[in-house]
Parts: C-alpha cells; sequence; structure tokens
C-alpha cells in the first residue's frame, strides 16, 4: 500500500513538475539543452579517461574544464535572462548574451592554449 | 716573525716578476726561408691578387729568395694590364706599381704617363684616407720607377692639411670625414702618405705642420702597450677591429720608418721600445698565416733599413750549461733579419740564481768573442757555479768607432739558464726494521746505478726503510723533483710511495702495519723499483732494486677488493665500457581504434543538442531584415565563427603571440559589430514592449 503510494507520489510529482517545465519560455529551455549537452559531453570525457588513463593530463583537464566552463556559464546567463529574476530585472538580455560570448571565448582561448 | 714572512713573501713576488720577464728571442734564419716557400705559394703561377702577389714578393726579396723567375711572366701581365688601363681603381694601381718594383716589367712608353695623371687626379679628388694613401704612395713609387715623367703634386700643402684633417687628438686617425671611429692601423697609413707627400713636395714645408705630425706621432706612441716578456706593440682600441696586433704595429712601423726617412731623423721612439717591438714581432715565430708573414717581415726589414735606430738583438742557442761537458755558454748578437752586428762587446752583468735572488753568482763577466762563428762564449764558470735555475743579465756595450749606423740595443736582456750536472748518490740502503724496538732485522746496501737483486722479507709487524744521499757536484744539499718508490705485487697491483728528503738525507719509511689496508691484504712477492728525478739532474735513474716478501694477515670481508688489473699494460688507454642511457619509457596511449570510438561517442550529445534544437522549435525569426541592422547581425555572426577557426589554427600551429595578435584585431571587430547588433535587438524588443 505505502509502496504504491510513493510510486503513485513519485509519478505526480514527476508530472507536475514536467508540466511545470513545459511552461518555462523556450529560449530558458535552449539553455537548459546546452547545459545538459556540457555536461554529458563531460561525462563522456571523465568515462574515457577512467577506461584508458589519464596520460596526457592537461588534454583530458582541458577538455572536462572546458565542458563544464561553459556549462557554468549558460548557467549564468540563464539565471540573467530569467525574467522571474527580480535582481537582474534591469539588465538587457542582450547584455547578459554578450557577457556569455566573450566569457566563453576567454575560456576557450585559455583551454586551447592548456591542451598542448 | 711576520715581518720576516712579509720580506720573504715580497722577495717571492721580485723573483717571480724578473723570472717572468726572461726569455729569448731569436733572429729570422733559415727555418724562416724554408717556411715562406711553403706559405707563399701561388695557385698556377701566378697569385690571387695584386696585393696579394705584392706581398708575396716583398718578403721573398727581404728573405733574399729568388723566386721571380718562376712568376714573372703571368704576374707581370696583370700588371701591365692594370698599368695601362684607364679604368683600374686607384687600389689596383699602387698594388702594381709595387709588384712594379720588385719584378721590373716592361711597361712600354704609354704607360706610365696614363697612369701618373690617373694618379694625380685620385689625389686632386680624394677625400678618403684610403684613396689619398694609394695615390699618394703610388706617385711616390712612380717617381721611383719612371725618372723620366714629371711628377708633382699640385698645391701639395692643401692635400697635406687635407689628411692631417682626418687625424685624432689620441694620434689615432679616421678613414673619412663622415665615420668618427678612429683606427691606429690607419694611423700607420696616414704617417706613409704624410711622408710620401713630404718626399713629392717641391719645395719646404711649414714647420708648424711636421711638428703636429712629430707631436701626433708621441701621442700615438703613448698608447703601446707591453707583455710581460718585455715585447711591445700597437692593438687596436675597439674589440672588433678587422686588423689585429700584428698588422696595426706592422702599419704603425711603416708609417713611423718612412716619415723619419723623409724627415731624415731617427724614430720618435725611445731604444727600449724600438727594441720590444722587433722583438714582437721575432716573438710570433714563424706565422702560418701569408698577411701576418708579409707584416712581421716588412716591419722588421723596416726596422733594419732604417739608418738612425737598428735594433741588435742577443740569442742564445742553447740556454743549458752543462757541468760535467764542461761547454762554453754561447751567445750570438745580430740584427733582426739576421745580419752580422757591429764591433761590440758583451757582458754578462749578473747570473742571479733562483734560490738567492739578491746575490749574483757571476759579476761584470766579458765574453769572449770568436770571429769564425761571429759568437760571443763564456767559457770559464766560478767555483760556486752550482746546478739550478739562474737568470743571466747580459748587457751590449757597443764599441766607440763611428758607425755607418746608428744601433740600439735593449739596456739590458734577461736570459733563463739552466745549470744541470751529475748528482752524486751515496750511502743507499734499504733495511727492514722490527716496529716495536726499531732494531734492524735485515739490512742491504744497494748500488742504484744499476739493477740489484736484492731479496728481502717482512711481515705486516715490521717496517721497511729505505734511505740515500744525494749532493750536487759542489757537495750542496739536493731535493729532486720526483723520487719515487714503486712496490709492484705479482698481480700487477702497483703502489707508488714519495721518498721524502730533508737536507742532504733522503728517507721513506714503510710501516706495514698501517699500509695493510692500502696494499689490500695481498701476500706475496713486490717487486721494488725506485725513481729519481730533476730536471736539472744529468744520471736520473730508474733501477729495480730487487723484491720483497710480505707476509700480510688475511683479508676481512668488508675491505675493498684489489682492482682488477688488466693483462696488457696499454689497455687502460683502450675503449671503456659502452654506456647503455636509459630513457623515458613513453607512455602507454590507448589503442587507435578505441580513441575513434570515443571520438564519435563524443560527437554523440552535440547531435542530441542539435535534434533537441529542432524539437524544441528554433526559429530565428527575429533576425533582423533591414540590411543594414543584418549586415552587423551576419557580420557578428561571422566574427564569433571567425574566432573560434583562430581558436582551431591556434591549436594546429600558430603560436599564443601571434594568435593573441589575431585575436586582438578580431575582438576589437566583434565587440564592434556585436555592440551594433545587439543595441538594434534590444532597441526592436523595447518597441515591441512599449508597443
Amino acid at each position: 500500500m505505502a509502496r504504491s503510494s510513493t510510486s503513485k507520489d513519485a509519478q505526480d510529482l514527476f508530472h507536475s513538475l514536467r508540466s511545470a517545465y513545459l511552461a518555462t519560455p523556450k529560449n530558458l529551455k535552449i539553455i537548459d539543452l546546452y547545459v545538459c549537452f556540457a555536461v554529458i559531453t563531460a561525462l563522456i570525457q571523465v568515462a574515457y579517461m577512467a577506461l584508458v588513463g589519464s596520460f596526457p593530463f592537461n588534454s583530458f583537464l582541458s577538455g572536462v574544464l572546458s565542458c563544464i566552463g561553459t556549462a557554468v556559464l549558460a548557467v549564468c546567463l540563464r539565471i540573467q535572462v530569467n525574467k522571474e529574476n527580480k535582481e537582474f530585472k534591469d539588465l538587457a538580455p542582450e547584455r547578459a548574451f554578450a557577457d556569455f560570448v566573450l566569457c566563453n571565448l576567454v575560456l576557450h582561448l585559455v583551454i586551447i592554449n592548456f591542451l598542448g | 716573525m711576520m715581518a720576516g714572512g712579509n720580506v720573504r713573501f715580497l722577495v717571492l713576488i721580485l723573483a717571480v716578476a724578473i723570472c717572468g720577464a726572461a726569455s729569448v728571442f731569436q733572429p729570422i734564419s733559415d727555418s724562416h726561408r724554408s717556411a715562406a716557400l711553403d706559405v707563399f705559394v701561388p695557385v698556377d703561377g701566378s697569385y690571387k691578387s695584386l696585393e696579394e702577389a705584392y706581398e708575396a714578393l716583398k718578403t721573398l726579396e727581404i728573405l733574399g729568395i729568388d723566386k721571380k723567375s718562376d712568376l714573372s711572366s703571368k704576374t707581370c701581365e696583370n700588371v701591365v694590364k692594370v698599368l695601362q688601363s684607364s679604368s683600374s681603381t686607384l687600389k689596383d694601381a699602387f698594388y702594381a706599381l709595387n709588384v712594379n718594383g720588385i719584378l721590373k716589367c716592361k711597361i712600354g712608353e704609354a704607360g706610365p704617363k696614363d697612369i701618373v695623371s690617373q694618379l694625380q687626379a685620385g689625389v686632386k679628388d680624394a677625400k678618403l684616407l684610403l684613396d689619398f694613401y694609394y695615390s699618394v704612395r703610388g706617385l711616390v713609387l712612380a717617381k721611383e720607377q719612371f725618372p723620366g715623367t714629371d711628377i708633382s703634386l699640385g698645391d701639395a700643402e692643401a692635400i697635406f692639411r687635407s689628411i692631417k684633417s682626418l687625424s685624432q687628438s689620441d694620434g689615432r686617425w679616421r678613414y673619412s670625414s663622415n665615420n668618427p671611429e678612429s683606427s691606429t692601423f690607419a694611423a700607420g697609413l696616414a704617417y706613409e702618405t704624410l711622408a710620401g707627400v713630404i718626399s713629392l713636395a717641391p719645395s719646404e714645408f711649414d714647420p708648424s705642420l711636421i711638428q703636429s705630425v712629430k707631436t701626433g706621432i708621441l701621442k700615438l706612441s703613448d698608447s703601446i702597450q707591453k707583455y710581460d716578456d718585455g715585447t711591445f706593440y700597437f692593438d687596436e682600441k675597439s674589440v672588433d677591429a678587422s686588423q689585429g696586433p700584428i698588422s696595426t704595429t706592422a702599419s704603425v712601423i711603416r708609417g713611423l720608418t718612412s716619415f723619419a726617412a723623409s724627415e731624415s731623423t731617427g724614430l720618435n721612439l725611445p731604444g727600449d721600445k724600438i727594441v720590444g717591438l722587433a722583438k714582437f714581432f721575432l716573438g710570433v715565430g714563424i706565422p702560418g698565416d701569408a698577411k701576418d708573414f708579409f707584416n712581421q717581415i716588412d716591419a722588421l726589414a723596416c726596422l733594419e733599413d732604417n739608418k738612425f735606430s737598428v735594433p741588435l738583438i742577443l740569442s742564445l742557442p742553447s740556454t743549458v750549461i752543462s757541468l760535467t761537458k764542461k761547454e762554453p755558454l754561447k751567445v750570438k748578437v745580430s740584427t733582426v733579419l739576421g745580419s752580422k752586428a757591429p764591433a761590440l762587446s758583451v757582458k754578462l752583468t749578473q747570473a742571479l740564481s733562483s734560490k738567492s735572488v739578491d746575490s749574483s753568482v757571476i759579476n761584470n763577466q766579458e765574453l769572449k768573442f770568436d770571429a769564425d762563428s761571429a759568437t760571443y762564449f763564456l767559457d770559464s764558470f766560478p767555483k760556486n757555479f752550482d746546478i739550478g735555475k739562474y737568470t743571466f743579465v747580459f748587457k751590449i756595450v757597443l764599441d766607440e768607432s763611428a758607425h755607418e749606423k746608428v744601433y740600439i740595443t735593449e739596456a739590458q736582456t734577461k736570459v733563463p739558464i739552466a745549470a744541470t750536472g751529475a748528482i752524486s748518490i751515496e750511502n743507499a740502503e734499504i733495511a727492514v726494521l722490527d716496529s716495536d724496538i726499531g732494531s734492524v732485522e735485515s739490512q742491504k746496501k744497494l748500488d742504484l746505478t744499476k739493477d740489484g737483486a736484492v731479496s728481502l722479507s717482512a711481515n705486516h709487524l715490521q717496517k721497511l726503510r729505505l734511505s740515500f744521499q744525494l749532493t750536487t757536484p759542489l757537495g750542496n744539499a739536493f731535493k729532486p723533483h720526483q723520487a719515487f718508490f714503486k712496490l709492484k705485487h705479482e698481480s700487477q697491483v702497483e703502489h707508488i710511495f714519495l721518498v721524502k728528503t730533508s737536507g742532504k738525507k733522503s728517507e721513506l719509511v714503510l710501516d706495514f702495519l698501517g699500509l695493510v689496508e692500502k696494499l689490500y691484504y695481498l701476500s706475496g712477492k713486490y717487486e721494488i723499483q725506485l725513481s729519481i728525478g730533476d730536471a736539472s739532474m744529468e744520471n736520473s735513474l730508474l733501477s729495480n732494486i730487487g723484491h720483497i716478501e710480505l707476509d700480510l694477515p688475511e683479508r676481512p670481508e668488508k675491505a675493498t677488493r684489489p682492482p682488477l688489473q688488466s693483462t696488457e699494460p696499454y689497455s687502460r688507454y683502450g675503449p671503456k665500457a659502452e654506456i647503455s642511457h636509459i630513457f623515458r619509457i613513453p607512455e602507454k596511449l590507448p589503442a587507435k581504434q578505441l580513441s575513434l570510438v570515443f571520438l564519435g561517442v563524443i560527437v554523440l550529445p552535440f547531435i542530441g543538442f542539435l535534434i533537441g534544437l529542432t524539437r524544441l522549435g528554433v526559429n530565428i525569426k527575429s533576425f533582423p531584415s533591414s540590411t543594414g541592422s543584418a549586415i552587423s547581425a551576419l557580420l557578428f555572426h561571422c566574427g564569433i565563427g571567425a574566432v573560434l577557426l583562430l581558436y582551431v589554427l591556434f591549436w594546429l600551429k600558430l603560436d599564443l603571440f601571434t594568435t593573441l595578435k589575431a585575436l586582438s584585431l578580431l575582438g576589437v571587430f566583434l565587440l564592434f559589430v556585436g555592440h551594433r547588433t545587439l543595441s538594434q535587438l534590444a532597441s526592436a524588443s523595447n518597441k515591441l514592449k512599449s508597443a
């Protein structure tokens, strides 16, 4: 009995989350998709390193940090662009996007230098 | 105590200083002449250039070697070609005239006039020092070789002044008025040129001009440099000068001697410095380079040919006096090129021993002269003349009678002399002692002049004593440079010990108790060898005394093993063991296929991202439609793409600095374009919001 209720609760929770998520604006969903893409890429790189060893360690670090860094920057962009965030009401989304692009370019310069 | 120590130290420094200044210089000899034939070798019958031809021919002429017949034809052809052409450079004309002076080629009637007029035009138009040099000296040579032609210098005083204007206050000369660098070599060329101007000038010069040149010479001679062995030389001030000390000094000597000859005065240098310059060139030995050889011989010839200061060199064929052979010490005095010296006498003023520097063994001894071999010799040495190292101080005294030339000599010449003799070895004996009591167990007398067959035996509790007495021919105590005692085991392991000398007695005591470890605990038969040697000892010896049976205890576990002796005595000079280097093992890389699989797997999330985007319904509807904003938007995207492409290139082949440079350019562009696009987008969305 309890077990079915917990599973039913879980299912309900999942459905409610899903419907709430579907209500989010499209640009935020794009950013979420980008973050997932970046994190999955990082995970695949970690799995590869676990398999074959970390010989060019700098390359591994640069690859993983590139993914994680860009994911972090995308999260910052999401926070700033989200209209429901009262703190960033005065910040134009284009400005946030310009910051995102600039920071990504700097991050990738450092990453490429460290890649070796 | 301290004062005594200081005085001894000072005496040592003085001794070193005196020893440092003593050396022997030999005048030019036949070995120079035979070397000249090897150094000045023409290629295919002629020399590469007229300059080299002149240097070779002049050197051979000074040394008295006649090689003219072999080379005349081709070289003369070159000379005639240059002298008859109207477009030869001043330098070629100068060297052609020089070579003609030696070879005396047939020029023809018209030749001289053309070349003279060319040189005169050269003098008039000259601005650089080298132009003045070639043209003026060329005219001087032309005047000597073609006595009929009329050679005038025009305004000699003006030419003199314009050459003088290139001089510096320190006696050096500049090559041109544009170039501020001054050179001592150029000063030599300038003095030769000025001498040429004086000799070609129709009338007397203003004495103040001549005096200014003489002051310049004095200033230049202040820059003369000195080596420790008493030789003087000139060198350039700057480190990267093209002329070394030999060519610089030769140029200055040529200049000074030609200037002195034109003025009919002596060289304005003190006698010691002139002899020092001569000794510098003699100290070069036999140069391997043709230019150095020419400079050496030419400079020495200049010093010898001038009438007012001809240097004389004192040389010794052998600097070793053997007290056993009782041969006299020979001294030769000659000019630098080896010609005969005038009548003079040689005195040995002092003979300073290296042991006692203040007192001299010989004082003011005049050397006898042997006319047949033209040498001075000293055949009697005082009774207290012992073996060892000495410094003999010679003085040349010229006879009072008037000579054609004025000769100059050094104030005193210091020569290092070694006296050798036979050392007597007495009371040589070898003994085995009992260590505690010191009593002699067995003692043998030795005759070190021949190999002996002494047979001794000892155990590790005993001592071995070797003693002998060394005395010089005069009975003084003698300490040899080398006194080695060698023990050689049957297994070829050797040990060398030094025999210490104190006063007249030399003794070595080997305490086997302390030496067991050094001898690697090897018992058995050891051969004994003694060697005594010294530079002043004529009867140095190496004698096999005999052998000794040593009984040493057993080797304990931790003692060092004797080194492996190879059977070949010279194998220590053979190849050593091969060194195998250990390199870093390269890291294990994963298999290629695995890497490629993962490359594919990495691309999957990107594809998933694109699919997700299409599922979300991404569109580019808000891409601006008006051309201006469309262009900036397009440029913005292109700019980002360009930066990413730059990063790919950076990874593939560029370095950080070029990337940063390109990135800064692209970044500025991107900033500008991006700002425009985004502000336009922002204004568009604001309009939508307000609307």
